[in-house]
């Protein structure tokens, strides 16, 4: 238990450390959104019969778990496989389940941390409930163990920071993004709908939303469904290529 | 199985276990296979050799040997294609939590964790090995290794001298039976490096395996007590130090004639001119009696010496001689 318990210190610190731009610049990022389309758009928009700014924020929420989440587990890796320092973990008697749960878990709570961040600094603004506090914290954890798994993967996988920084760009970014952050998908035209429901990060965000207002564009038993499957699937993935040592035990 | 326990802090391990026999290391037929560039590198060649509890071994060739990656399939590091590799008895694939914990490594390349300082990498290392309190045996290797006034240095800010030793305090922090030094010494200033070895070589003396890899000969000709000389993936020489150096060194005489003076052609054809030394020939000796022997030919010719040396047999000849014969 040792041996899992310092390598999740050792992550966890690796962010704190930093922690002026491992957390607060994203919730600055979170907030500056939040500024520019509430002022935009307050007015004109209401979903669900909710305020758009109110609506907006559990968006901005998660999609800063999930970023963030993805950004921990990611960036550790490829820092300590390029630096080499990762010969450090890989000598040790860290089994790849502690390897994979320390991983995942410091992925999950940075996520948590600037969630929580962007909902403390965004507070102030009325019209925000939590009314399925438990819908909340189950998709945070899902939303933050499957980014942090993907992240796994996307730091075994890549060699050089210009691959994650695609792998980001052009994966973890327009999935977010497009998932209904910012909008409800019911807005959209019929082929968007669809094409966001193929998207599990939709799920994701639905269902937190559900927590705070309880009405969502989706079941939020569906997204639980959804958001779960894929998050053990996923996780399962990047623990068999741990497992292997892809990328990591030659 | 075996299984070891230290004493806290006093640099020694006593077995608690099973059977002291067991070899420290063993590697049976090991074979290791590189794909690179779309070609198939074979990096170890039925590679078998063990190494006994408490012996100063060393493990030398030329660069592309495969000496690393022998050290990287015993680390776990690297994942072998065939054979198997034991370390205290422990498999390093089935049982390869036990192996790890009774090995330490001091990788080759000078790698660092710059989030932390040089205490909090000693803490990490600590509690990845499932130490928990281990801040006085922290503190001895700090002081053993002069880095006791770096302790709460940031690792960014510390000399590459002393980064490589930080890399010694790391693989020694859980108190491994089997020590892999990867090239520790490169880059180390003399004082330092003399001081590195004094220390290694105390836990030598108080029962640790020590496994040595180095491109400076002379440190592993005073240290190790067992050689293997690798050569593309396989050991070609696996001997005593002195054994080696008995059959494949000689003694040198080397003298500079005075100003003026030729030597004669009846020493021509064994002797070779020092390169970048005028005047100055090398013999390599059968016998020590030789040496009069050609002293009396320099005198009957009316030669005079600027300076004349013996050098004994040694490991970088012995090595250099054998690499030779190899090829």
């Amino acid at each position: 238990m040792t041996e899992f318990l310092t390598l999740l210190r050792k992550e966890l610190l690796r962010f704190w450390k930093v922690g002026f731009q491992t957390v607060c610049a994203p919730v600055l990022t979170a907030l500056l959104y939040l500024m520019i389309f509430s002022q935009v758009l307050e007015n004109h928009v209401q979903v669900h019969g909710i305020r758009y700014t109110a609506f907006l924020i559990p968006g901005l929420v998660m999609m800063s778990v999930l970023q963030n989440a993805f950004a921990n587990s990611s960036s550790s890796l490829i820092q300590s496989k390029i630096t080499g320092n990762l010969v450090f973990v890989l000598l040790t008697p860290i089994s790849n389940f502690q390897f994979f749960t320390a991983y995942l878990l410091a992925a999950t709570i940075r996520g948590a941390v600037v969630g929580a961040g962007v909902l403390l600094a965004t507070s102030w603004i009325g019209g925000l409930t939590m009314a399925e506090p438990l819908w909340i914290v189950l998709f945070t954890l899902l939303g933050g163990m499957l980014m942090g798994s993907l992240g796994l993967i996307a730091g075994m996988w890549a060699e050089k920071f210009d691959q994650l920084a695609a792998f980001q760009n052009f994966l973890i970014l327009p999935l977010t993004m497009l998932s209904g952050v910012f909008y409800s998908v019911q807005s959209l035209p019929e082929f968007w709908q669809g094409v966001s429901r193929a998207n599990p990060v939709f799920y994701l965000i639905d269902g937190f939303r559900y927590g705070f207002f309880a009405v969502s564009d989706a079941s939020p038993w569906l997204s639980l469904a959804v958001a779960s499957t894929f998050t053990l699937t996923v996780g399962l993935l990047s623990f068999v290529l741990l497992m292997r040592g892809y990328k990591l035990r030659t | 199985m075996i299984c070891t326990a230290f004493k806290p802090c006093s640099g020694s391990f006593e077995q608690v276990g099973t059977p002291a026999v067991a070899p420290a290391v063993s590697v049976r037929h090991v074979s290791k296979t590189f794909l690179r560039s779309r070609q198939s590198v074979r990096a170890l060649r039925d590679v078998s050799l063990e190494i006994a509890p408490g012996e100063f071994f060393g493990l030398l060739g030329p660069n592309g040997a495969g000496k690393t990656t022998l050290i990287s399939c015993m680390a776990g590091l690297c994942r072998q294609d065939a054979g198997d590799i034991r370390i205290l008895g422990h498999d390093t694939r089935q049982d390869y939590r036990q192996a790890r914990r009774a090995l330490g490594v001091v990788p080759q390349e000078l790698v660092f964790d710059p989030f932390f300082s040089v205490r909090e990498i000693l803490r990490l290392q600590s509690g990845y090995f499932g130490i928990q309190k281990n801040d006085a045996w922290i503190d001895e290797l700090l002081a053993e290794l002069d880095l006791t006034d770096k302790a709460d240095h940031s690792m960014r800010n510390l000399s590459g001298g002393m980064k490589r030793r930080v890399l010694v305090a790391q693989a020694l922090v859980h108190r491994p039976p089997v020590i892999i030094l990867d090239e520790p010494t490169a880059g180390v200033d003399v004082a330092l490096r003399q001081g590195l070895w004094q220390f290694i070589r105390r836990l030598n003396n108080d029962g640790h395996t020590i496994i040595l890899t180095t491109h400076y000969l002379e440190e592993a000709e005073a240290l190790c007590g067992r050689l293997a000389l690798m050569r593309s993936g396989e050991i070609c020489a696996l001997e005593k130090t002195e054994s080696l150096i008995r059959q494949f060194a000689k003694h040198r005489l080397t003298v500079r004639l005075s100003e003026g003076n030729v030597l004669p052609a009846a020493l021509q054809t064994l002797a070779a001119p020092v390169p970048d030394a005028p005047r100055s020939w090398e013999w390599t000796l059968d016998a020590l009696a030789d040496i009069e022997t050609v002293l009396a030919t320099l005198r009957e010719s009316g030669c005079t010496l600027e300076d004349m040396r013996i050098s004994p047999p040694d490991l970088e000849t012995a090595f250099l001689s054998f690499m030779g014969q190899q090829s």
